[in-house]
């Protein structure tokens, strides 16, 4: 056999580096270890790829069913505060302070704050409202509502009504109002029904029911209506004012900034939904910092497993290495070498752990089904969580195999080959 | 020193001494002032018994190990003042080793093994080093085996592809630790003249530990190593 013809099909491809070359071979000759830490690896960041993506859709989930009914930011006009008189000599208060009543109040040049805020680049939609009481009266029977006066082009992007409506359209003339279903029930109301809505300052007209949605709250439909801001003006005696401006951001997380940002340029109270919503706030952030919890110790276990294979394998090695050292391998490509091997491994792992992730996904959505047979809640299999899972194992390995490398690396050789 | 003798000096050392524990109160010292000089295409044999020091000399003179005083020379390059990387550096360009044991990674094949201190030297694998390395194992009489796995190959074969990866960098010296000690007197024939042939034909200085006698008699000259000094 000629050494020509034989080199057409044999020898290691040339593009292959030698440090990659041996940690492969090493691996591949550690079969059940291998396996076994690659299958380590995999159950770790299958449960990070898991837990991740199950509890991002559930919170993803509960934020988007709080966030469809209310905007991210609400600012108000300032409440109204009962002038403090001075004190005595002896230092006391004279008077009883009494809290004043909060009437209905307008928010001064809200034409040039909607501007000023529509121009902010965190800012997506602005819409005034104008917001109050009133009674609807329908033949004997009537009922206490909270009437909201909307923009409907700007609002109904905050708070999408066309999602919401059972029956009707959202489309909002003058003449228009839009109920709730528990409104509609009570009042025997449908759709082309006419309704008289009476204000507290004894102002009256007549509706016409172009729409009945459902907000998902049984108080809530049974009280909320919407008109078009214009008729709710004239009907609360506000013509031409807005009790409040309501708002909705790119980042809803950031609400709380941004809001704060507005209040300190403006002077006007801003209320973010984070606020607003306090406790439920205060519950998505511990559950986020459980699921990051629950991370960092799946990745620090994954990082041991690693490095306690390496250090074995850099014990069972040692001789190799030795010989290695002998051939004229650097200490560098020593320790390059059980560097790839770890970073392999995670790498392997990560591979093998996301596609677990993903399965079991894909399982439990199979599985956990409302009684109606829709899916419980939607869950994004998002590339980015696969990537940095791959990057972050893969990083991890690399860390983990650094002392075991450093090990190799310093292995004196004489005793290496000696064994 | 001159270039002439530059040129056909190998190896030189001299009033090398070696300890260990040095600074400790079980300091020991191994060898004693040896001078040894091996030029180009001389094949020398070390004699002496188990723990006399042969092996301690060739990890010297393989730069695995330093001196702890004197002076080792290496195709005319002091070493004892050569940093870490230095001594790797010159150790996979001049020096070859085979040893007792043939210490083939069994991760690979007889024609990767061979391949491996080249590809080390270069980063990566070339199909010019894939065909020195199979000029290499047709020279050991190897060729038809040098896909299989080195574990595979009988231990006198596993030997001269130990003989040929020694021998993939061109080195001007080749150390060769009793590597005919776990051999039948068939293969060790087979080694001991491969090796013999590689000395001539390539001009490579060979330093050959061995036990047997016979052997230590058809080298060009044999130096004895007792209780750490040359006799």
């Amino acid at each position: 056999m000629s050494p020509s013809k034989e080199m057409q099909s044999k020898g290691v491809a040339p593009w292959i580096p030698f440090e990659w070359l041996v940690a492969i071979r090493f691996l591949r000759e550690g079969k059940v270890q291998t396996l076994f830490i690659i299958g380590g690896v995999a159950i770790g960041v299958g449960v990070i790829v898991f837990m991740s993506a199950l509890l991002m859709g559930l919170q993803a989930n509960i934020v988007k069913r709080v966030l469809t009914g209310q905007a991210h930011i609400q600012l108000l006009p300032p409440k109204e505060v009962s002038r403090v008189l001075p004190t005595n000599t002896a230092g006391q208060q004279d008077n009883i302070i009494q809290v004043p009543p909060q009437r209905a109040k307008s928010i001064d040049q809200w034409q040039s704050l909607v501007a000023q805020i529509q121009a902010l680049p965190e800012i997506k939609v602005v819409s005034p409202t104008v917001s109050g009481s009133a009674l609807v009266v329908r033949g004997a029977a009537s009922r206490a509502i909270s009437l909201v006066g909307v923009e409907p082009d700007s609002y109904f992007q905050i708070v999408p009504m066309a999602d919401k409506l059972v029956k009707g359209s959202a489309s909002i003339t003058v003449n228009d109002i839009l109920i709730g279903t528990e409104l509609a029930i009570d009042l025997g109301l449908s759709i082309g029904d006419k309704l008289r809505v009476s204000s507290a300052n004894g102002n009256s007209n007549i509706f016409v029911v172009s729409g009945i949605f459902d907000l998902g709250n049984k108080v809530a439909n049974g009280r909320t209506t919407m008109m078009s801001i214009r008729s709710a003006q004239s009907l609360l005696g506000l013509v031409g004012h807005v009790t409040s401006l309501d708002m909705t951001l790119h980042d809803v997380y950031a609400a709380e900034i941004v809001a704060q940002q507005i209040a300190k340029q403006t002077g006007i109270q801003a209320d973010s939904w984070i606020k607003t919503n306090e406790q439920f706030f205060t519950a998505v952030n511990a559950q986020k910092t459980a699921n990051t919890a629950i991370r960092v110790f799946v990745g620090l276990s994954v990082a041991f497993g690693i490095a306690s294979v390496l250090v074995v394998s850099v014990v069972q090695k040692s001789r190799e290495i030795g010989i290695l050292r002998a051939m004229g391998i650097t200490r560098g490509q020593i320790m390059r070498i059980f560097l790839m091997q770890g970073g392999l491994l995670g790498f392997g792992g990560s591979l093998v752990g996301s596609l677990l992730g993903f399965s079991g996904l894909a399982l439990w959505q199979q599985l956990q089904k409302n009684p109606d047979g829709s899916v419980m809640f939607a869950i994004t299999l998002e590339p980015s969580l696969f990537l940095s899972a791959l990057v972050l194992a893969s990083m991890t390995g690399l860390l983990a195999s650094y002392a075991p490398a450093l090990r190799a690396a310093k292995l004196d050789p004489v005793v290496a080959i000696r064994g | 020193m001159d270039n002439l003798t530059t040129s056909k000096q190998v190896v030189k050392l001299s009033q090398v001494c070696k300890s260990f524990n040095v600074g400790k109160a079980n300091e020991i010292e191994i060898l004693h002032s040896i001078n040894l000089e091996l030029s180009r295409g001389e094949f020398c044999a070390v004699v002496g018994p188990s723990g006399s020091g042969k092996s301690t000399l060739l990890n010297i003179i393989g730069l695995l190990d330093r001196p702890t005083q004197g002076q080792l020379a290496i195709n005319g390059e002091e070493t004892t003042t050569l940093l870490d990387q230095e001594l790797t550096r010159l150790r996979g360009q001049a020096i070859g080793f085979v040893f007792q044991h043939h210490h083939l990674l069994s991760a690979f094949t007889a024609l990767e093994n061979v391949m491996i201190p080249m590809m080390g030297a270069m980063g990566h694998g070339t199909p010019e080093i894939t065909k020195k390395a199979m000029r290499l194992l047709a020279s050991v009489d190897l060729l038809k085996y040098c896909n299989q796995a080195s574990g595979s190959l009988s231990g006198g074969q596993q030997q001269r592809v130990a003989v040929a990866r020694a021998l993939a960098m061109n080195p001007a010296l080749l150390l060769a630790d009793e590597p005919t000690g776990n051999l039948d007197t068939k293969s060790a024939d087979a080694v001991f003249d491969l090796l013999r042939r590689v000395s001539r034909e390539e001009g490579t200085a060979v330093l050959f530990v061995t036990h047997n006698p016979e052997m230590a008699t058809r080298c060009d000259k044999t130096i004895q190593v007792i209780d750490g000094r040359i006799i």
